[in-house]
């Protein structure tokens, strides 16, 4: 399978012919060749998982190494790719999905001026998303990690004249930087356990064959700064308030980024260390527990958001909060099953939101829509497919992933768990057919401008939106349960999933579907179903006059004022943060810089003063006390020697009388003495 | 050159520049500024190009010192002029001569005044520099450190900004004082080697066979350090270096970066650590406590600059802390990534330099606050920016990336806090970089003179691009100069060992003594 080199080869070929000579190419051109390469992709990707699946089930985990990445000593890491069934299934759902929505792209962006930049950035997003699904050790994984966070703070800052658009960026990448914190320690507290076994090594062949000896007491480390770092990525509570204000990136970005493929990549990890995680099953409680809060505090909010990707953002929230759910209980099938299903249904939402903007003319409150499904079939039609899937209503997709999440959470135990992601689906159901009924039913609210353009979208957008309301409607195959060996999803992933404990007592179990499973399900079709009949109630028209009078929007707002004020304010979460953690840092900061200039540098220049002081007074002391001294001293002689000058007078004959006095007085005093 | 059998190659790339500049000095009229700057251009071109035939030649299995050159100097006292590079220094020199070429072109139309004197200061800076990084003889190394001052503070001091005299003494002093420490130092290791051996001599690879007592070493680490850690710089004698930063001109700047702060990482691998690896071992945790200090310190007080030149340079003091870091964690992997981020930081933060001298030359400011949205105008700078930006957060694909991973290693390996530190640090870089990136290039254009700004030219794409495509080599192949590093460096590691159990008084195989020894081969 050498040819794997292709998948994430040709996107990165898009991104760089699009960077550097897109700007000088037409539109057309343009994206031609970033859809292009996007469908090739898809097609060896298909390819890939085709031979693999030719492959004896034993056998479906290969190796293909290309060259050595960072070698020194005993420090090795390939650039090395690991082709096993979730890695072929998640190439499969990054390529085809990123292939429709480029394909959306060239119709929703058309008229942006910078299209290239955009087809650009959005090809190099797909290859470092399929770098960090395909790279067989620990830094390939990171290597793409880091660089879908780049390309998601270029593609939400996309329209970086906009404040909103830069700082949201900016936004995403700190925080996601934030998690990183964690996954890389966790990364070295990994390799460094690994390395004091004697098998130093980031791959994951050799980690998880060795991953049992590790201390349990690092494992839970290990297992839980690698979950901060998905906590960051995937957006759960407390790292996830990047994601809605990532909506400020064009929509096709919102679809592919922010809800498809990157922000499950904390769960693509999660699964992906099934190994190590099955040994840590408290980690696994946290991790679930974390998740089902996120699922629910998401959902609450999503209950009042007014903005249509602001629904569909804490949406993806919630949604994401189940998979880790799952993932967390050891359900990794099933997580990675309704990753897969949500990768359809919330892509072809948040492209059907894009195509109601684009048809709004750039509106995106539902308040000032409504009544669209007239004017828009195929986007209607489209978007309540999603709606009805996400919402968990058979034979729907969502509906057989999300009944197997909560399923194997019963199953296992987690009766919390079960119970409050029921209670999320009920809000679920709830908040995506209030969306459905404001945007699509009733009276349009828009002003007669934008009503009169209301025009279905062209055909390059529209296509996508059937083929992913296809593959939501009926990609739940997959995961029926009714078969004697158990889901298709499971026996597919079994490969990879199979060798942890958790799983396998999970199959044992899977395998004998029982009464209660069908009790259960019909339980969640009816929480279901009641969520939609009570958003019908407030939202759709026809069903208005039957609701009581204590059931409409005014009423429950008014009546849950406080509750409806925090909700509508996310809890203050933004402010609570900005409060806590951002203003004192950056006050820490500019308290920081005034100790280096005040204090430090002070005292630098402190010291310079004072040597000029001191070089300042030696010099007076060298005028005034040392050359003073001197210079007294020689006042002192110039003064004596004017007494004494008198004596010098120059002339002979007084030197001649003195002396003869002199001589005189000598005389006297030898003939006295 | 007596005992030399070749060709003098170390100090045919040394002195080249300075016969540039004699050449220059010399024979040339002041109004010849077109032929001065091809000149110069031209001797930095040559003179990079005779340094590659360093790596060509270079055998990286051999951890001594190669085309080592050595004849006596000052027979009395025991001065050699003896030179030689091995993998520690190999990749410094090239760096040295790689970014001269890019100083020279970037001062291309920024220095207009005396440009001959500016030239020929130029050149004399990558002499001594280059000396700097390939004695072996201490008191040669001495000469070359005291010179280097020279011509950068000329260089600061009449062709700098606003505060340039006092910013030009401000470094004068600060290094100067510095390294008057460091010959105590010198001295003391020489007295106390040739009382004890009665050896008199500077001879490094001689010293390194008997290092000096613990109790000696203790007095001539603090010097050394004094010496070393002014020009790294370390906290708290970094105030100097943002004011040199800012006042200098573009290319001073880079070469400060790239180079300059480079001598004292370079000097505490080189000297402090096999010389005096009982203090070193002893002040160890001190250093590593000054080094994350500096990184978390360094990395707040850059968040809170409001000019551009100022916030590299703090964040200058930041990454520096990684170097120091990596070297007092005394491991193989630390060593390689503080070697390795000498020659990062000098890449990135000398393009950093680089491109904000470039905007600078276009709208005469640096404050962040005069500058929004100029991606929209300047879209080829903005890409060059971005890309340095990501390579200086340590993005993986990008070279800062290699060298923060095995700092981290480093760090992790000598002690899980320090990792988290680092960690810390790293994340606050997106930080800074970041919110630097958005200021200046994202929202709506403007900027405080008004008028349309051009994007880069060919002259300025042509200085930029080997930069980009050196954070790319390292970042996806950095290979080549890790093992360009490893054997040296191993043995390096090994001769700590030695040394350390020799200063105990412990009692040290011949094998190890001979395996830790410095071997030279000298030019065949």
């Amino acid at each position: 399978m050498e040819f794997t080199f292709l998948i994430p080869l040709l996107p990165l070929l898009g991104a760089t012919v699009n960077g550097v000579i897109g700007s000088k190419l037409t539109k057309r051109a343009v994206g031609l060749i970033a859809c292009l390469v996007m469908g090739a992709a898809f097609l060896v990707s298909v390819a890939t998982f085709y031979k693999l699946m030719l492959l004896p089930e034993a056998e479906r985990s290969v190796v293909v190494s290309f060259f050595t990445w960072i070698s020194s000593g005993a420090f090795s890491v390939d650039i090395a790719f690991l082709i096993d069934p979730l890695s072929a299934l998640m190439i499969l759902i990054v390529s085809g999905v990123g292939f429709l929505i480029h394909v959306y792209s060239t119709g929703y962006m058309h008229d942006d001026k910078a299209y290239w930049r955009y087809m650009c950035y959005l090809n190099l997003f797909v290859f470092f998303m399929l770098m960090l699904v395909l790279g067989s050790n620990y830094l390939v994984m990171f290597l793409g990690w880091e660089g879908v966070g780049l390309c998601s703070y270029l593609l939400i800052g996309f329209w970086y004249e906009k404040k909103a658009a830069s700082d949201a960026g900016k936004k995403a990448f700190v925080v996601n930087r934030i998690g990183d914190f964690g996954f890389i320690l966790g990364l070295f507290l990994l390799y460094w356990s690994l390395s004091d076994l004697g098998a130093a090594s980031l791959d994951y062949k050799t980690v998880f064959e060795n991953v049992h000896l590790i201390d349990p007491a690092i494992l839970t480390l290990i297992g839980l700064l690698l979950f901060v770092g998905a906590t960051g990525k995937s957006a759960q509570v407390p790292l996830y308030v990047w994601l809605p204000d990532a909506m400020e990136g064009p929509t096709p970005v919102s679809a592919l980024i922010h809800a498809a493929t990157m922000v499950t990549a904390g769960v693509y990890m999660v699964a992906r260390n099934n190994a190590l995680y099955s040994l840590i099953p408290h980690v696994g409680n946290i991790i679930a527990s974390v998740g089902i809060f996120t699922a629910l505090f998401a959902a609450t909010m999503g209950l009042v958001q007014n903005d249509i990707k602001k629904v569909l953002a804490y949406s993806t929230v919630s949604q994401l909060g189940y998979m880790f759910a799952a993932v967390g209980v050891g359900a990794y099938t099933a997580g990675v099953f309704h990753l897969m299903t949500h990768a359809f249904f919330k892509g072809l939402m948040f492209l059907g939101s894009g195509s109601v903007i684009h048809a709004m003319g750039g509106e995106q409150d539902m308040r000032k829509m409504g009544g669209l499904h007239s004017h828009m079939k195929i986007t209607s039609v489209t978007f309540i497919i999603g709606a009805l899937a996400i919402a968990g209503m058979p034979p729907f997709s969502g509906f057989w992933s999300k009944d197997e999440i909560l399923w194997e959470a019963f199953e296992k135990g987690h009766v919390v768990i079960w119970a409050v992601g029921l209670l999320t689906a009920g809000m679920t159901a709830f908040y995506m057919f209030r969306q459905v009924f404001m945007t699509f039913t009733g009276e349009c609210r828009a002003d007669d401008h934008t009503k009169h353009h209301l025009h279905e979208s062209p055909s390059s957008m529209t296509v996508p939106l059937i083929i992913l309301a296809v593959l939501s409607a009926i990609g739940g195959i997959i995961g029926i349960p009714f078969f004697e060996e158990g889901t298709a999803a499971h026996q597919f992933l079994n490969p990879v999933f199979g060798h942890g404990g958790h799983e396998v007592h999970a199959e044992a179990a899977g395998a004998g579907h029982g009464s209660l499973e069908f009790i259960l399900m019909g339980v969640s079709v009816a929480v279901g179903l009641t969520g939609i009949f009570l958003a019908s109630l407030l939202y759709y028209a026809p069903m208005k006059k039957y609701a009581p009078s204590f059931w409409r929007p005014e009423s429950i707002a008014s009546g849950f004022k406080g509750l409806h004020k925090l909700l509508f304010n996310k809890y203050y979460i933004d402010e609570i943060y900005d409060y806590l953690v951002v203003d004192p840092i950056k006050r820490f900061c500019d308290w920081c810089l005034s100790f280096d200039l005040g204090v430090i540098d002070w005292f630098v220049n402190f010291a310079a003063w004072f040597t000029r002081l001191t070089a300042w007074a030696s010099h007076k002391f060298d005028i005034y006390i040392v050359d003073g001294l001197v210079n007294s001293m020689s006042t002192l002689v110039t003064y004596n020697s004017t007494i004494w000058r008198r004596l010098q007078t120059g002339y002979l004959q007084n030197y001649a009388l003195v002396f003869v006095v002199g001589v005189l007085i000598i005389i006297v005093r030898v003939l006295l003495g | 050159m007596t005992g030399l059998t070749g060709f003098p190659i170390l100090s045919t790339i040394t002195f080249l520049p300075a016969l540039g500049a004699l050449g220059i000095i010399l024979f040339y009229k002041k109004e010849w500024t077109d032929l001065i700057k091809w000149t110069a251009l031209g001797t930095s071109v040559v003179t990079f190009a005779v340094s590659l035939y360093l790596p060509l030649t270079f055998d990286m299995a051999d951890p001594g010192l190669q085309w080592v050159e050595k004849t006596v100097w000052i027979e009395r006292f025991g001065i050699s002029y003896y030179m030689g590079v091995d993998g520690i220094s190999l990749l410094l020199v090239l760096l040295t001569t790689f970014m001269t070429i890019i100083c020279v072109l970037a001062s291309w139309r920024e220095i207009n005044t005396k440009l001959k004197g500016y030239m020929a200061l130029f050149l004399l800076t990558e002499t001594f520099s280059l000396g700097i990084f390939m004695a072996m003889d201490l008191f040669l190394f001495y000469v070359f450190w005291e010179a280097v001052l020279i011509p950068m503070v000329f260089i600061i001091g009449i062709w700098g900004g606003v505060r340039k005299f006092y910013s030009a003494i401000k470094f004068f002093i600060f290094t100067f004082v510095g390294s008057l420490f460091m010959l105590l130092g010198v001295l003391a290791i020489y007295f106390y080697h040739g009382k004890v051996t009665g050896v008199y001599t500077f001879d490094s690879t001689i010293l390194l066979l008997s290092p000096v007592a613990p109790a000696v070493q203790f007095w001539v680490f603090i010097a050394f350090f004094l010496g070393f850690a002014v020009k790294v710089p370390m906290f708290p004698l970094h105030t100097w270096l943002p004011d040199a930063h800012t006042d200098a001109p573009t290319a001073g700047s880079i070469v400060l970066a790239a180079v300059l702060l480079k001598l004292g990482t370079y000097a505490f691998v080189r000297f402090t650590l096999p010389m005096l690896p009982n203090a070193s071992m002893a002040f160890a945790p001190l250093m590593i406590g000054i080094s994350i200090f500096a990184i978390i310190y360094g990395a707040l007080v850059t968040i809170a600059q409001k000019d551009i030149k100022k916030l590299i340079a703090y964040s200058s003091v930041s990454h520096m802390g990684f170097v120091m870091l990596g070297i007092f964690v005394f491991n193989i992997e630390g060593l390689k990534g503080s070697v390795m981020q000498m020659l990062n930081h000098g890449i990135s933060t000398g393009a950093l330099f680089l491109l904000v001298g470039m905007i600078y030359e276009r709208t005469h400011t640096r404050m962040i606050g005069d500058y929004t949205g100029l991606f929209k105008e300047l879209p080829v700078y903005g890409v060059f920016f971005l890309i340095v930006v990501l390579s200086s957060m340590g993005m993986p694909t990008t070279n800062g990336f290699i060298g923060e991973l095995f700092v981290l290693i480093g760090a992790f390996k000598a002690h899980w806090v320090y990792a988290v530190f680092v960690a810390f640090g790293v994340l606050l870089g997106a930080v800074y970089l970041l919110w630097l990136f958005q200021r200046v290039f994202l929202g709506n254009f403007h900027y405080a003179g008004g008028h349309g700004l051009k994007d880069l030219g060919l002259r300025e794409i042509i200085e930029t691009a080997p930069l980009i495509i050196l954070i790319f080599w390292i970042g996806l192949y950095p290979k080549p100069f890790l093992n360009v590093m490893d054997a040296s460096l191993t043995r390096l590691v090994k001769q700590v060992e030695t040394n350390y159990r020799k200063g105990n008084g412990e009692a040290v195989s011949p094998q190890a003594s001979l395996d830790a020894a410095v071997v030279e081969r000298k030019v065949e």
